[in-house]
């Protein structure tokens, strides 16, 4: 295949393999092993972005995971991505990419108006206007910015793939597999360590792709090889490519993503998860992240062919590719030669390098010479032109002390390409996240780690050494310390592997290089963060307006906020700050670095916990019989339970009006297997539940049940429900649905922190049991049936007592009580007998009619009498007196939680909301549950409140309407008549006693 | 001070932004000041400019460890409403709120209110029951509010699924048209500034070490910067308030936890309002500069460090992609955490202490952001006449022995 800018040969791409692409519509011809950004590049492309503010024509800057400026939009419908690095996709057949931010096109961008407003556009120009008139805000002003704002889309469909998480451990993860990182892991793996080798690249190897140096007496293609295939051979390796170490939490945890399927046409390979979520336990962390080059902050220096060297390097070596048919470099430190170098031998002509320091003399600039190449020494660009392609460069002699430029002379080189390099910052972002400190190394003008807080090593370039052969000492070094530190050690160790490197010359940090004119004047921007469109001006009005502080600075300028996260611009940003303060850059510091290193998608991090696994849900032993009886579900924390069984035709109103007929007249059953169970055992059970209770238990005989509230410290009610002695030392607690885990926390918390001497044992066994609660007059009928050998004579089995039986053929547990006033009694068999305990019911109880009934009838036959329900009737600041319960608060007991609040002044003031019953005038009238309750029909706002409806039903056994409520001193004002003023009308109601159905409790004890 | 308007932008275009001043004052301390603030956030600094411009009082400094707004200012989800079940919370959030709406002309700096509306959603039956109790209890206090359908909550808010076959289908919701978002940084500059001109001392890098005390009464503080004699002084210091009342020997009823929040990268605006759920735990809007700004749960253990566990980001996702399926493939850009103070009530303590001269407005836990302008109206009432207003006088410390709790724990949509 032939690409303008292909080179002849070279490169680790597959020049056998042609990949078709399109870009904003255009198809393109690539390799296979080529990025979008080196396919694009191959074929002369270089406009393909927008910025974010001032619409500038963007290019592609880097070649890997730093890249700021070549943001894309992949594919589209489901599988459309915004915001990808098109320095990162790897090209695939049929990949169709957009550019964005760019109406109606990125060659042709509306938006580029903004630019010709820069001047009022600069950093923080939003907080100093937009503010008058106010009403044009929210109309105008702030969707004009929300318009502009933001890159690219979010899709329109739901997500199409599916991800998964891995949780590992290990002995040593090393993270990054150039040359420093291959050489840690093998020495490490050598050891028999469990080692991880992850790497976000497609190959290993690194730097080594780019270099191409020689190790060991082999070309760095073939010492990859040889590695690779010796990290094989090693029993307890793993080798993790397309993997990003994300994140860099406490006790050496960190995320790693690995993309699985990106790199292949989509819908390519269904059976595969597109990514995982990686989360490692490392004993040991070996970080060998490498580095990022710095750009080179001058003016106009954003031009769609204006790159970093050692990017124009990896696209030349790694990739075959020329971004530039003639380059100027432009270079503040020696790597730059080796760009160039290679670059002049890929056929790109090198007008010249210019470098920024006085004198040049190592042996790289001495090799450049040699090959012809111009050196201007001492110089600056001060200029670039070309609209949507740099076309050349204005170059001029520096003043000594960098401050400046000489004299008015300026040399126009023609040149479509510029390859920059303003230095390396090692890649110490993991190390920062792992809360190690920095340093600032004057001499490589750079930040790198001082002082480890975690167990980790760094090495090569993340370390500060940039030179091969310290990356290759320091990786097996570093290996070899970490599998030690984990308790590992080789027969046989790695030798350091041979390599050289020239020696490299001092770089001079000249943190923005000057113009003709002061940064900030003339038409020239000095871009510093190319995403956010921050310049050099920026940093310095920010300076100059006292956001001094590097996170200010951040913050005002939105420096660094960009999806790269300032990996090109942080350092030059502070540096830039620094000067302004006239402040050595260690007293600027750095901003926190934040996870991930590079955006991790949501779905990894969501992995299997969406759709119906986004919460497990609970159901019974019967929950299939209740499917194939039309029940209508209603989510109960994580439980499923039956709201009701509608029979053909019926609405949910008659539906439960049917429910409740049978259960006061007939025989209902329920499924209330989802009550929490908490088996309580030991010597001091009596006493946990004295303490826990307000009422006192050391009494309650065996076999016998009793009702039970609990309070937090405060006094507040906090759960209820029954519980019953199995045995002296064992008892069987029952609590709300929902709030069945809380309350067995609660207790233990007591149990491990207040009170460790109480011999008692907790058991959560809600799980164990189906639970079947059979209501109604003709209950006893059905139990009888079912349980023929078991005397269910009042006298003999009262209410609130306990008997063991064989139900059905199983054995099961009966308690005889009741949460709707009839006789009932509540049959409990081991959970793998629920639906048979269920179905025989059915069976035994349908010459009585027996009703299947939901959580709806329940509740309207609770309220009926006056029952509470804890979350309902309680919102967390309501007493048992509250509740009318007096009588379960015990006066004689020592102590229990919540005893001590009952003495406040607020527990005993006589307006606490009181529950009530409330009647309406109108017997058809059903209040909404939540109706606030005032003393006065209308008025103008704010209507003092009373209180509030907190369950209210048409009630089917009344022939009307009942309500419960809690309202201020509501227990003295029975007879009285309230108000609920609701949106459109307002409702009168009178105060009645809080229990509207057998108030003496006639039939529960039948 | 210079005004901020457009006219000044143009006029400072021209002299290429070079004249522009400091925002704020950078004064060295003095020896000693009428009122002295510990802790330059939101609160603190919107304090210090209420004493000066309602109090008359204006020798006074705000003494910041750090950077101004580095806390829980600059850490939060930037929501703004006053949608509270309480009538002693509601008219606090709702002066707040009140504040807020003329906020960027008061103080002349763009803090960015906007109004798109909170949608708060309900899941259950029991978040119907309570939404409706809130509606009906918010209308009555004269706050606005309504309640939603599910195909009116669609309608809202078009991006979310009300798809019913979920795992918790969207049942409703109430939204609060007034409720919405500020820009959290611009609230603490804008009040700097404007404190600032009127004579307050913000002086940064200035951490207090010790509570000076004479005779039960406070008369100073000590810092890393010298002793700063002090008539009265306000502690305003967030996850590390229970620290700095330790200095007076005065023990907080609070628990300091890491809250954690993330934001998505920039994308075009998708999400048009605030949406919270409480049921599944969600809450997200998104900001002006595009990212999807998303709130995570508190970390259960106590801890003063900024940072959080892992696995509180990776449970948020979950339910956030239940109601926006459509997120999917977005991407999480940056996640961080700050420390709360909580109370055992989930509301805030703005008070007096027992210490003579020494004021407390702490234990805004996961919710304090909203409440800015109208904390430090309060609390620079409370310290200029010695007493509370009638709007915190509920949320003053002895409530805890009293047992006058305002119980707002269904407040948040964070579990405290």
């Amino acid at each position: 295949m032939s690409n303008s800018h292909r080179t002849a040969s070279g490169g680790r791409i597959d020049r056998t393999r042609s990949v078709t692409f399109t870009f904003n519509g255009k198809s393109y011809q690539g390799c296979a092993g080529d990025t979008l950004a080196s396919a694009l590049l191959a074929n002369g492309v270089h406009l393909v972005a927008r910025s974010f503010k001032y619409h500038r024509p963007r290019g592609i800057l880097s070649a890997g995971s730093e890249e700021p400026s070549a943001l894309i939009q992949l594919e589209r419908g489901g599988h459309t991505e915004p915001n990808l690095r098109a320095t990162q996709i790897e090209l695939y057949e049929g990949l169709s990419a957009a550019s964005q931010n760019a109406w109606p096109n990125v060659n042709f961008d509306v938006g580029a108006v903004n630019g010709l407003l820069s001047k009022i556009f600069v950093a923080g120009f939003y907080y100093k206007t937009f503010m008058h008139p106010q009403s044009l805000w929210m109309k105008l002003y702030e969707p004009l910015i929300r318009h502009a704002a933001g890159l690219g889309k979010a899709p329109k469909e739901p997500d199409p793939d599916r991800y998964d998480k891995m949780h590992v451990h290990c002995d040593v993860l090393v993270v990054g597999a150039g040359p420093a990182g291959l050489t840690a892991a093998l020495a490490a793996a050598r050891t028999g360590a469990r080692v991880i080798l992850a790497d976000e690249q497609n190959e290993l190897g690194g730097s080594l792709l780019t270099s191409g140096e020689t190790v060991d007496g082999l070309p760095a293609a073939s010492w990859i090889a040889k590695i690779e295939a010796e990290l094989a051979a090693c029993p307890e390796i793993r080798v993790l490519r397309r993997t990003t170490a994300a994140g860099y939490y406490d006790h050496n945890h960190l995320t790693l993503t690995e993309r699985r399927t990106d790199h292949l046409p989509r819908g390519a390979a269904p059976h595969l998860s597109r990514q995982r979520l990686w989360n490692v336990r490392a004993k040991r962390v070996v970080l060998a992240t490498g580095g990022h080059e710095r750009p080179l902050v001058f003016a106009d220096n954003d031009r769609p062919g204006i790159m970093l060297a050692g990017a124009v390097r990896t696209y030349v070596n790694r990739y075959g590719v020329t971004p530039g048919k003639r380059a100027v470099l432009l270079t503040n430190n020696d790597s730059a030669y080796a760009a160039a170098l290679d670059m002049q031998a890929a056929g790109i002509a090198i007008a010249a390098i210019v470098d920024v320091r006085t004198a040049v003399n190592g042996p790289l600039a001495a090799k450049a010479r040699a090959a012809g190449i111009t050196v201007l020494e001492n110089r600056a660009v001060v200029a670039t032109e070309g609209g949507k392609r740099l076309t050349s460069v204005d170059v001029m002699p520096l003043a000594a002390d960098g401050g400046g430029v000489v004299g008015m002379a300026r040399t126009s080189i023609a040149c479509d390409l510029l390859a920059m390099s303003g230095g390396w910052n090692p890649a110490v972002h993991l190390y920062s996240q792992s809360t190690g400190k920095l340093r600032y190394d004057e001499a490589a003008a750079c930040f790198v780690p001082h002082k480890a807080t975690q167990a980790l090593h760094c090495a090569g370039t993340c370390n500060g050494r940039f030179a091969l052969p310290d990356c290759l000492a320091e990786g097996v070094a570093a290996g070899t310390e970490a599998a030690r530190e984990a308790g590992f050690t080789a027969d046989a160790p790695l030798p350091v592997p041979r390599a050289e490197a020239d020696a490299e010359e001092p770089l001079r940090p000249l943190w923005v290089v000057p113009s003709t004119q002061l940064v900030g004047r003339g038409s020239g921007k000095h871009f510093v963060d190319f995403q956010n469109d921050v310049t050099a001006a920026d940093v310095l009005l920010a300076s100059r307006e006292g956001y001094q502080s590097v996170e200010h600075l951040k913050r005002y300028t939105t420096m660094g906020m960009g999806t790269d996260q300032g990996k090109t611009s942080n350092v030059n940003a502070l540096a830039i700050l620094a000067q302004s303060l006239s402040a050595p850059i260690p007293q600027v510091g750095t901003t926190t670095f934040r996870p991930p290193y590079t955006p991790v998608v949501f779905g990894a991090l969501a992995g299997r916990d969406v759709g119906e696994l986004a919460d497990p849900a609970r159901v019974t032993p019967m929950h299939r019989w209740h499917v194939e009886n039309g029940a209508v579900f209603e989510d109960v924390g994580q439980w499923k339970r039956p709201w009701y069984f509608p029979r053909a035709g019926e609405s949910m109103h008659d539906a439960v009006n049917r429910e409740c007929r049978a259960v006061r007249n007939g025989v209902g059953v329920l499924d209330a297997s989802t009550l929490g169970k908490i088996d309580i055992q030991g010597p001091d059970a009596a006493i946990l539940l004295n303490r826990m209770y307000t009422n006192a238990w050391s009494k309650l005989d065996v076999g016998r049940c009793r009702y039970g509230v609990m309070c937090k410290e405060e006094g507040m009610v906090i759960d209820d429900g029954v519980t019953t002695r199995l045995g002296p030392n064992h008892f069987l607690m029952t609590t709300t649905t929902s709030n069945a885990a809380k309350v067995l926390d609660w207790l233990e918390e007591y149990l491990q922190t207040e009170w460790p001497d109480l011999r008692v044992h907790l058991t959560s066994v809600t799980e164990h049991w189906s639970t079947a609660s059979i209501a109604g007059p003709k209950a006893r009928d059905v139990v009888a049936a079912l349980a023929p050998d078991l005397d269910l004579s009042a006298d003999a089995f009262p209410f609130m007592a306990m008997k063991e039986a064989v139900v059905a053929g199983v054995p099961a547990r009966i308690f005889r009580i009741s949460f709707t006033g009839e006789l009932s009694y509540e049959i409990n068999v081991p959970a793998y007998h629920g639906l048979r305990l269920w179905t025989e019911i059915m069976k035994a109880g349908a010459p009585h009619g027996v009703t299947p009934y939901g959580t709806e009838t329940m509740h309207v036959l609770r309220a009926e009498k006056g029952y509470i329900i804890v979350g309902q009737e309680t919102d967390g600041t309501v007493t048992p007196q509250d509740l009318g319960m007096d009588w379960i608060v015990s006066k004689q007991k020592a102590d229990f939680v919540g005893k001590r609040s009952f003495t406040r002044q607020d527990t005993s003031r006589a307006d606490r909301k009181q529950l009530v019953g409330l009647l309406t005038q109108d017997p058809t009238m059903v209040l909404p549950e939540g109706a606030q309750i005032t003393a006065q029909a209308g008025g103008t706002v704010p209507i003092p409140m009373l209180g509030y409806v907190t369950s209210s039903y048409w009630s089917e056994t009344m022939g009307r309407s009942i309500a419960l409520a809690l309202i201020a001193g509501g227990s003295r004002m029975i007879g009285q008549t309230v108000h609920a003023p609701l949106a459109d009308k307002n409702v009168a109601c009178a105060v009645v006693k809080p229990v509207f159905y057998d108030p003496e409790g006639v039939r529960l004890h039948g | 001070m210079s005004n901020y308007s457009i006219v000044s932008l143009i006029r400072n275009a021209f002299s290429h932004h070079e004249h522009w001043g400091r925002a704020w004052r950078d004064p060295a301390p003095k020896p000693a000041y009428d009122v002295v603030i510990i802790g330059g956030g939101g609160h603190g600094l919107a304090t210090a400019y209420y004493l000066a411009k309602e109090h008359g009082i204006t020798n006074v400094a705000v003494l910041e460890k750090g950077w101004l707004g580095g806390g829980n200012t600059g850490r939060n989800t930037t929501i703004l409403r006053s949608n509270y079940l309480w009538d002693e919370s509601a008219a606090l959030y709702e002066k707040s709120l009140q504040l807020y709406e003329g906020l960027s002309q008061d103080l002349n700096y763009n803090t960015m209110v906007s109004q798109r509306g909170v949608l708060n959603l309900a899941h259950n039956l029991h978040d119907v029951r309570e939404s409706v109790r809130r509606v009906n209890a918010l209308r009555l206090n004269g706050i606005d509010s309504e309640w939603l359908t599910r195909e009116q909550v669609k309608e809202f808010c078009p991006a979310i699924n009300i798809a019913p076959d979920v795992r918790y289908p969207i049942m409703g919701g109430t939204l609060q048209r007034r409720g919405g978002t500020a820009r959290h940084d611009a609230v603490a500059w804008g009040f700097a500034r404007a404190a600032s001109a009127r004579g307050v001392d913000i002086i940064q890098n200035c951490e207090v070490t010790g509570l000076r005390r004479v005779g039960g009464k406070v008369v100073g503080v000590e810092t890393s910067r010298g002793y700063i004699q002090a008539g009265k002084v306000g502690v305003v210091a967030a996850g590390h308030s229970s620290v700095v009342a330790g200095m007076a020997d005065l023990r907080l009823p609070l628990e300091s936890h890491p809250l954690q929040a993330l934001v998505s990268e920039p994308i075009k605006p998708v999400l048009d309002c605030v949406v919270m759920s409480n049921a599944v735990h969600v809450y997200v809007s998104q900001s002006d500069k595009g990212e999807l700004v998303i709130g995570a749960g508190i970390d259960s253990y106590n801890s003063y460090a900024q940072r959080g566990s892992f696995h509180v980001i990776e449970h948020q996702i979950g339910p956030l992609l239940e109601l926006f399926p459509i997120f999917s493939r977005l991407r999480l850009l940056r996640h961080w955490a700050g420390i709360v103070d909580t109370c055992p009530d989930a509301s805030p303590i703005i008070s007096k202490t027992p210490v003579e001269n020494l004021f407390i407005n702490c234990g805004w836990g996961t919710g304090g952001f909203k409440a800015t302008p109208g904390s430090g109206w309060v609390f620079a009432h409370t310290i200029a006449r010695n007493e509370p207003h009638v709007l915190n006088a509920p949320f003053s410390l002895d409530r805890f022995t009293s047992g006058y709790l305002i119980d707002e724990h269904g407040a948040a949509a964070v579990a405290h």
